[in-house]
């Protein structure tokens, strides 16, 4: 594979809820260890784009592509089923609302996928998830239960479990909307860590001075189309649509 | 009038405790089918294709439409008329068990669909395929959020576990009735009997109780 080629590439995603059109046809093309945020107001259909990426949400038309293969393959029945789980593995992806597993451990939370998915023995899986906690801030919390944890620490939790599986991409969904704002930092200086660390990452977000922070490219999304993209600089400074610039005007007031 | 006299139990106080004790092997036994059966009913009824799902869901109608006592006749008596012969104590566990796990899977159900979307999600994110996210996942949650009511099951499968003397099983009820036939003193028997049973209920209690404070931590 070259390396040339796309970590993440999405070709004309459409995606409907009924009568109503929420992706209408984006094209998208992530360089490996790029990170792109993408911003729009609430039902711009950026959380959709997201999903669709691992195919947590199924398009009505078009392609999705991680690493030169096609995510949403036409196959049927079991034969998707493997061919989605062995992608996935390969995608970390973050939520809202964390979606950690309350009744597991933080390690077990961690170790499950490694252990269960790959086969990884135990105590390298427990060495892994450490290390990753370590990372994250959180070592000492290895045998607490979610429910002791702040909002905070269970996205960093949420994230270390992302990264046990060693994905080659990482999706955020406003992984800090559902946190008290003083939390939101240790969360987004994890992400600034792995940005670092040339992660690829797509993150969906609210918070436009992270997305300037962090973002190699930003993605402006409304109405299921991507009205503008470019550098960070160029789109929050010299936005060239007036969408555009009526979204950022009624963020940068606030 | 004849007044009340206990020591009429002592000579078949053995025979009372080992009626006690089929009572606690029924209740194990059955308890056990019920939740098993209870989760795989509820997943049946909630993700198997219709070929299963329907019959699944009928069965779980007419478990629950229709006595207990008819129920462990047709098993015990009824099915012998198509050669299928099973032996006293296990009609009475199958059918205590199978009543039973009708009441558990209608719980379990409820639990499942209660587990947040977010929980399966999780588990599809990291690559579980569809069974493992609710195997690993979902229902554990979903057990956990239903324990009370599971527990409950449990108590009520204990007292109604008496019905199985009916078809000649040795248990506590039965052993009593025996005590009787051969002393004609109910009142002390039954009274015996029922403060045993109230002790197995303690006992029940006690453990259920542990298991839903030890699931209280996880939550």
């Amino acid at each position: 594979m070259s390396a040339r080629q796309p970590m993440v590439e999405v070709r004309g995603a459409r995606k409907s809820f009924g009568a109503v059109e929420v992706l209408r046809g984006i094209d998208l093309s992530v360089e490996r260890g790029q990170i792109v945020a993408i911003i729009g107001p609430s039902g711009s259909g950026k959380s959709t784009l997201l999903r669709s990426i691992n195919h947590l949400e199924t398009l009505n038309g078009g392609e999705v592509w991680l690493d030169g293969v096609q995510v949403n393959q036409n196959l049927h029945g079991q034969a998707f089923e493997r061919h989605i789980n062995k992608v996935r593995q390969q995608m970390g992806m973050v939520f809202q609302h964390f979606n950690l597993f309350p009744h597991l451990t933080v390690l077990e939370n961690i170790t499950m996928g490694p252990v269960i998915l790959k086969g990884m023995p135990k105590t390298d899986a427990k060495a892994l998830a450490h290390s990753l906690l370590s990372k994250v801030g959180l070592a000492e919390k290895i045998d607490a239960y979610p429910s002791r944890l702040s909002g905070g620490q269970k996205q960093r939790v949420a994230i270390a479990r992302a990264l046990a599986m060693q994905p080659k991409v990482m999706l955020f969904d406003e992984a800090t909307s559902a946190l008290d704002p003083e939390l939101v930092d240790e969360v987004n200086t994890v992400m600034k860590q792995l940005a670092a660390e040339h992660m690829t990452m797509l993150i969906v977000t609210h918070e436009m001075r992270f997305a300037g922070e962090v973002a190699d490219r930003v993605l402006f999304m409304d109405g299921g189309v991507v009205v503008e993209e470019g550098p960070p600089a160029e789109i929050f400074r010299t936005p060239q649509k007036e969408r555009t610039r009526t979204f950022l005007k009624k963020y940068l007031s606030a | 009038m004849q007044g009340l006299d206990f020591s009429v139990v002592v000579p078949y106080w053995d025979l009372l405790l080992t009626g006690a004790w089929w009572t606690a092997v029924l209740t194990v036994s059955a308890g056990i089918l019920s939740f098993v059966f209870g989760i795989l009913f509820a997943v049946a009824v909630l993700y198997a294709p219709a070929i299963l799902a329907y019959p699944v869901r009928a069965f779980m109608w007419v478990f629950m439409g229709t006595p207990l006592l008819l129920q462990l006749f047709l098993i015990y008596f009824g099915l012998v008329q198509v050669g299928i012969d099973i032996p006293a104590l296990a009609a009475g566990i199958i059918g205590l068990g199978l009543h039973f796990a009708v009441y558990n899977a209608d719980v379990i159900r409820a639990g499942i669909v209660a587990v947040d979307t977010g929980q399966s999600e999780g588990a599809r994110s990291i690559g579980f395929g569809k069974w493992q996210a609710l195997h690993y996942v979902v229902i554990p949650q979903a057990i956990r959020n239903t324990a009370p009511p599971i527990g409950g099951n449990l108590i009520a499968l204990l007292k109604e576990s008496s019905i199985v003397s009916v078809i000649g099983i040795a248990e506590l009820v039965h052993s009593a009735q025996l005590a009787i036939s051969e002393t004609f003193r109910p009142f002390e028997f039954y009274i015996t009997a029922a403060a045993l049973y109230y002790i197995l209920n303690l006992i029940l209690e006690a453990a259920l109780h542990r298991f839903e404070r030890h699931v209280e931590v996880s939550r």
